[in-house]
């Protein structure tokens, strides 16, 4: 609890780590946002390999410049970025090769593209280039200030355009081809939400790096859409899961030493959305897991019930006790199902015999009838 | 070339025949991606194996990671079947997490392993030739040259023994099926597969220019035919072909030849994807701009044999008549001219005998989808190509 202590009073006292921990904030935040669209329109891999595609980028812009830059740098990724979006677009619509190849193929390719670009700049004499190597796993404590500026202006932007449009990019993502009969510009919405997730991939490279930060953008979108279903909803909760892990991430992985922020980041993503698959009231699996449970408890006990009622009809009273042992044979019933019988009151047990109360002769004959006019 | 050279080629060669041969049926079932998050996701796998044996060709790391592979197309199935996300969100959540784990085991023991961060981007080709076999002091050759050897021959051993099997299982499911092959055995056969493959390349060329390895010689083939025994023969040529071309790329550059390989494959792709003679870029313009010629030559034919005042099917009039643009017009009446479908007397047009035929027979195929006449046609006009 120490650490928590003084991780609360280094976020206030220090600058360094103040800095970082709104950078990984802001950026998760704006990641999940835009998230939220990938993963609803099927896209949860362009991410992935926009991402990738953004390296050779970084390096040719190094090449032509000279300079570390950061801004330039991160428009020559920009620019790689959205050429290897605009490829795949293309190969899919172009060729017989399906998006999954076309994505594979671009990310790698580019990917390979920047990797002999990054050693060929290594072995260059211009000494500025130590640290271009940060691109591919992230430094979260090269972010400065103004950084940190360009990402909120940036994600303020991106915000306002997205309320602007917020009923066409929801149409949009549900049914494109009814938004296309309205006479929506499908098109331009297309490239207006593809860019955005370029752009976001693109600021989080410094941070998160080029490998790992597609997690960054699916992870909180692919989280939050256990909790609702509801676009709005989604995208701010997607949103605040973001900031979580970004501040999370930079907290752990500032209390020890070794440990890259872009990993930690991803992996405390990881587990936010591990909890959102199993504790969402919804759809999460350990409530999916008792309700299945329930239902088949459920239909046991009625097993067992339409089963004493052929035997109770047959008798002029229905309470008339029968033995436990004759239920024994055909319908299987525990000590628990019979007692919980008893307790909703459609049996009563007296010693070894048993017998059915009105409600559950009532019970019995609706459900029995219910079955028969099911069948029908 | 040193020795060392041409074992570096060699490695890198056969390599690229045991990534390209998974990856033909990869990209044939649309799984390509499949791959991606196996080369990422098997590194918590290396690590753990390399704890364990503190070598990185040991057969124990490879059988590990190779399982850690398989985990991960189970894990990604499992994710799958809940309904909670799409599979590409499932692949897209499972391989960063476990990359993470494996990153981050690597930088917590960083003095313990000699694996770093760029060694498992990019692999170490460079040194592959010095990291001998020696046994009772005799030396039987570079490790990695055993690993990936045998790799390869138990991949191609598989390839001949199930090939039918594989085809019919990638191409008709239900057939298979039907016909007592066990999907699932064939899957995981070939997860199994690309798992072991991706380990054994992993120390060669690292983990994403695995992907590269797997997926773009395949898709460069499949770009080129549609023969399944001729796609894997050319991507397996595309593989060596870029594997040789690329080391001397990074020879040259004094550069990663992990990433030299890519980039040839690169331009490979991108070289078919331009000119390919069926599917490439500019066929295809080609071919587009020569259908909506014809379709503009036979509504121009249909025009006049529909008109037959001479006043309609003047030169000067046609043009407004059908409000065409004026090159537009000259192209159509060209290609009608050369092949002798019209006859122009005094500005007045008119259709030739072929032409009445060639009308006749168009307007069957599209009314009543009569296919016999059109067959001689087929031959000269795109169109009717479908």
């Amino acid at each position: 609890m120490i650490d928590l202590v003084d991780y609360i009073e280094q976020i206030f006292s220090d600058y360094t780590f103040r800095t970082i921990s709104i950078g990984t904030a802001v950026l998760g935040a704006v990641c999940g946002m835009l998230g939220c669209f990938a993963v609803l329109r099927k896209q949860s891999l362009l991410g992935d390999a926009i991402s990738h595609a953004a390296l050779p980028g970084i390096a040719i812009a190094f090449l032509i410049t000279g300079a570390k830059d950061n801004s330039t740098l991160l428009l020559g990724a920009l620019i790689s970025g959205l050429l290897g979006a605009y490829w795949i677009k293309s190969i899919t619509a172009k060729t017989h090769l399906k998006s999954d190849t076309a994505l594979g193929l671009i990310l790698s390719l580019f990917f390979g593209v920047g990797m002999l670009l990054l050693t060929f700049i290594q072995k260059q004499p211009n000494a500025n280039q130590a640290g271009l190597d940060k691109y591919l796993f992230g430094q979260a404590a090269t972010l400065l200030e103004k950084d940190i500026w360009l990402m909120i202006f940036v994600t303020v932007i991106c915000l306002l355009v997205l309320l602007l449009f917020w009923k066409e990019f929801k149409l949009l993502l549900f049914d494109a081809d009814y938004t296309k009969t309205l006479g929506f510009n499908i098109k331009l919405l297309d490239v207006l939400i593809t860019s955005f997730i370029v752009i976001a991939i693109i600021l989080g490279l410094q941070t998160v790096g080029v490998v790992l930060m597609s997690a960054l953008l699916l992870a909180p979108a692919a989280a939050a859409r256990q909790w609702t279903n509801s676009l709005g909803v989604m995208v701010v909760i997607a949103g605040v899961f973001g900031a979580l892990s970004g501040v999370l991430g930079t907290g752990i992985s500032a209390m020890q030493s070794n440990l890259s922020t872009g990993p930690v980041i991803v992996l405390v993503a990881s587990v936010i959305v591990l909890i959102s698959f199993v504790f969402s009231p919804s759809r999460g699996l350990l409530f999916k897991e008792i309700r299945f449970r329930k239902n088949r408890n459920d239909i046991k006990l009625h097993k067992t019930l339409a089963f004493m009622y052929d035997i109770a009809k047959s008798h002029e009273n229905i309470s008339h006790p029968h033995t436990i042992k004759i239920l024994n044979n055909f319908q299987g019933y525990t000590k628990k199902s019979l007692y919980k019988l008893e307790q909703e009151g459609l049996i009563k047990i007296d010693g070894a015999n048993w017998y059915l109360t009105e409600e559950g002769f009532y019970k019995a004959k609706n459900l029995y009838n219910q079955n028969v006019s099911l069948d029908d | 070339m040193t020795s060392a050279q041409i074992v570096i080629q060699l490695i890198a060669s056969l390599t690229a025949i045991a990534c390209a041969i998974p990856g033909v049926f990869l990209v044939l079932r649309k799984m390509a991606l499949i791959s991606d998050a196996i080369s990422h996701a098997i590194l918590p796998g290396i690590v753990v194996g390399f704890f364990i044996t503190h070598d990185m060709s040991s057969p124990v790391l490879i059988i590990l990671a190779a399982l850690t592979g398989i985990l991960t197309v189970f894990l990604v199935e499992f994710i799958q079947k809940t309904g909670l996300v799409k599979e590409d969100t499932a692949i897209g959540l499972i391989f960063p997490a476990l990359f993470s784990i494996g990153v981050i085991l690597i930088a917590k023991n960083a003095n313990d392993v000699h694996l770093d961060i760029d060694a498992v981007l990019l692999g170490e080709l460079a040194f592959a030739p010095f990291d001998r076999v020696v046994y009772n002091g005799i030396d039987f050759g570079p490790k990695a040259l055993w690993v990936i050897g045998s790799i390869l021959s138990a991949i191609l051993i598989l390839l001949v023994a199930f090939f039918k099997e594989i085809k019919l299982s990638t191409f008709d499911v239900g057939l298979a099926s039907a016909l007592g092959f066990s999907p699932a055995i064939l899957h995981y056969g070939l997860m199994t597969v690309a798992s072991v493959t991706t380990v054994g390349a992993f120390d060669a060329v690292g983990a994403i220019l695995v992907v590269a390895l797997t997926i773009a010689p395949a898709a460069t083939a499949y770009l080129l035919t549609k023969d399944l025994k001729k796609m894997l023969f050319l991507a397996v040529g595309f593989g060596i072909f870029s594997s040789i071309s690329g080391y001397w790329l990074a020879h040259n550059l004094d550069a990663s030849i992990a990433g030299s390989i890519a980039t040839i494959l690169g331009v490979l792709f991108l070289l078919v994807y331009l000119f390919a003679p069926k599917s490439g870029m500019i066929s295809v313009a080609y071919k587009q701009q020569r259908q909506k010629i014809e379709v503009l030559l036979l509504t121009f034919l249909l025009h006049l044999r529909n008109h037959k005042e001479k006043e309609e099917r003047h030169i000067n009039h046609l043009n407004e008549h059908i409000n065409w643009k004026k090159s537009q017009s000259k192209k159509v009446l060209d290609l009608a001219l050369k092949n002798n479908m019209i006859e122009v007397n005094a500005n007045v047009v008119a259709l030739t005998d072929k032409g009445k035929v060639f009308t006749e027979n168009a307007i069957n195929y599209i009314t009543a989808g009569s296919e016999e006449a059109i067959e001689e046609m087929k031959k000269e006009f795109f169109l009717f190509r479908g």
